[in-house]
């Protein structure tokens, strides 16, 4: 058992299957340019390099080379496919557990990589590529937007394994000035606080979640399952456009609606 | 002048809260506040949790003009909660982007300025204040096509978390002595990674690293201005006038990779290293 979770690079493995690797990136990337049924798609993991030059950045976080990485091989995407009537999709499998916590990263501007990979994302989607997130295991706090969150589509695996939250219990407490047993009595009973998929699942900011047999090591009626899914939100991508208006409208997120119709009245 | 004729000309811009701070940079009269306190639209989140609501929830949309061009600021209030982002100071920020970006499309050239003083993520709203953060990072984006996004962090409470990304994202960056910009709090990273990675409670360590003057002598932010509001305001104005950038910092990848495959990783770092690699001669 490696103490790095696996999850991103086995379902990159399976769903990219024959899928041509890109060369020229972190160690710590991987991407590789293949299809969705007919559909030509960039997956992109970030996976854990225990040999990375950057040692807080060895277990799979999202740190300097990651996310310059990942806005590089992003970039790549959109430059290539400037003027095409097809554009490839992009296919960001999230399994990250944070970004890199650490001296060299904050003093050479983590923050600035971070960026560059949310900017590429979010340029792509502007292009008109469809981004898809596809959560296989955590989706933590920078990580995640740096990785994922600037997706037109979120869907997330149903497992106890798969989670999003801003910090990890641990640091949430001490900055809150909370134990971490009140920390998790709060959370069950305020959804955005909580750390389960359901819990997330109710602020409306999944397009879907969906049940596989093994979420460690896919199996193949797990892939045609996720593939299709895949497939299905490239499509309503296509139908409904390119913001993130879709994430709009759950009960639990009500205000963010409220606010928004407050501004246009009052703009 | 002399010394404190000049001390009592000056006004300090990083005193004033953040509506205040609106005011001062737009021009005289024009500031007009969106979804003000009095209207008390407040976070649904926080009074369950024993947490007081703020009436703004910490964050304050302005329109008006800033030497005559039409400019939205959001200023987040850092003396709320940390300047921490939850549902509603997030959409306030995301939702005033979209329609300053919505806006450009039927030939109104709204610009924006963000006053950015803020923790990152309100962790009472976590997931919601992740979302909205997003969201911004979206609008930022999407805004930029057409308009300069002019970040500004004056200090005290610097500029972290996912917003310190909504920084990097932004067209031109401004910053005093007193502005922090990195991604983790100190805290955090003493938690994460330990004393000697990170010294939480070393001032003069932090500020090396992370404070305004290090992160202009880097070429992580455009201007470094002295905290005074009458030179805050010329410098905002100057950086509007001057459109998007040739080169969008948070678009250059292959050159902060280029600059990263040179540094040597193994040693614990010092913040001369980083100027030397990231601006060589200049610094």
């Amino acid at each position: 058992m490696s103490s790095y979770s696996l999850r991103g690079l086995h379902w990159f493995d399976a769903l990219s299957g024959d899928a041509k690797p890109v060369y020229g990136l972190p160690a710590s990337l991987k991407v590789a340019d293949g299809f969705l049924g007919e559909q030509p798609a960039r997956f992109l993991a970030v996976v854990a390099d225990p040999a990375n030059r950057f040692a807080r950045a060895r277990n799979g976080e999202v740190g300097l080379l990651e996310g310059w990485g990942l806005a590089k091989a992003v970039d790549e995407v959109i430059t290539a496919d400037q003027g095409k009537s097809e554009k490839r999709a992009l296919i960001a499998i999230v399994d990250v557990p944070s970004q890199a916590y650490g001296r060299r990263e904050e003093a050479l501007g983590i923050h600035q990589a971070l960026a560059g990979a949310a900017d590429s994302y979010a340029r792509a989607r502007l292009a008109g590529h469809a981004v898809i997130g596809l959560l296989v295991g955590k989706a933590m706090s920078g990580a995640f937007l740096a990785h994922g969150y600037q997706a037109n589509r979120l869907i997330a695996l149903r497992d106890p394994g798969v989670m999003v939250h801003a910090m990890g219990k641990a640091s949430a407490a001490r900055v809150t000035l909370r134990s971490v047993e009140e920390l998790e009595t709060l959370a069950a009973s305020v959804p955005p606080m909580a750390y389960d998929i359901d819990s997330y699942a109710s602020l409306g900011l999944l397009w879907e979640t969906l049940s596989v047999e093994q979420i460690e090591q896919p199996t193949a009626s797990d892939v045609n399952r996720v593939t299709e899914c895949l497939t299905q939100a490239i499509g309503d991508v296509a139908e409904k456009g390119r913001d993130l208006s879709s994430r709009l409208g759950a009960s639990n997120r009500a205000a963010s609606s409220h606010v928004r119709q407050l501004l246009r009245e009052q703009w | 002048m002399t010394d404190s004729a000049a001390l009592l000309n000056k006004h300090s811009f990083i005193e004033l809260g953040a509506r205040q701070r609106a005011k001062a940079l737009l021009d005289a009269g024009t500031f007009r506040e969106l979804l003000d306190p009095f209207q008390r639209i407040m976070s649904p989140w926080l009074a369950r949790q024993g947490v007081v609501p703020q009436a703004d929830d910490g964050v304050v949309i302005a329109k008006g003009s800033l030497d005559g061009l039409p400019v939205v600021i959001a200023a987040i209030e850092g003396a709320f909660q940390g300047g921490s982002l939850g549902e509603v100071g997030g959409a306030k920020i995301a939702g005033a982007l979209e329609l300053a970006a919505e806006d450009n499309r039927n030939g109104i050239p709204t610009r924006a300025v963000l006053l950015l003083e803020t923790g990152g993520v309100r962790l009472q709203e976590a997931n919601l204040g992740l979302a909205a953060i997003a969201d911004i990072h979206a609008a930022i984006v999407e805004l930029r096509q057409y308009q300069p996004v002019v970040g500004v962090v004056a200090g005290s409470v610097g500029c972290f978390g996912g917003m310190s990304i909504a920084a990097g994202l932004c067209s031109y960056l401004l910053v005093t002595q007193e502005a922090r910009l990195g991604l983790n709090g100190p805290q955090v990273i003493e938690q994460e990674a330990g004393l000697d990675e990170y010294d939480s409670r070393d001032r003069p360590f932090i500020w090396s690293l992370t404070g305004g003057e290090q992160r202009f002598a880097s070429g992580l932010v455009d201007r470094y201005v002295a905290d005074d509001v009458a030179q805050i305001r010329q410098q905002v104005g100057e950086l509007l006038q001057q459109g998007l950038p040739t080169q969008q910092r948070s678009a250059q990848a292959d050159l902060y990779l280029q600059r990263l495959a040179r540094l040597d990783a193994e040693p614990q770092i010092e913040p001369a290293t980083v100027r030397d690699l990231y601006q060589g001669e200049r610094s």
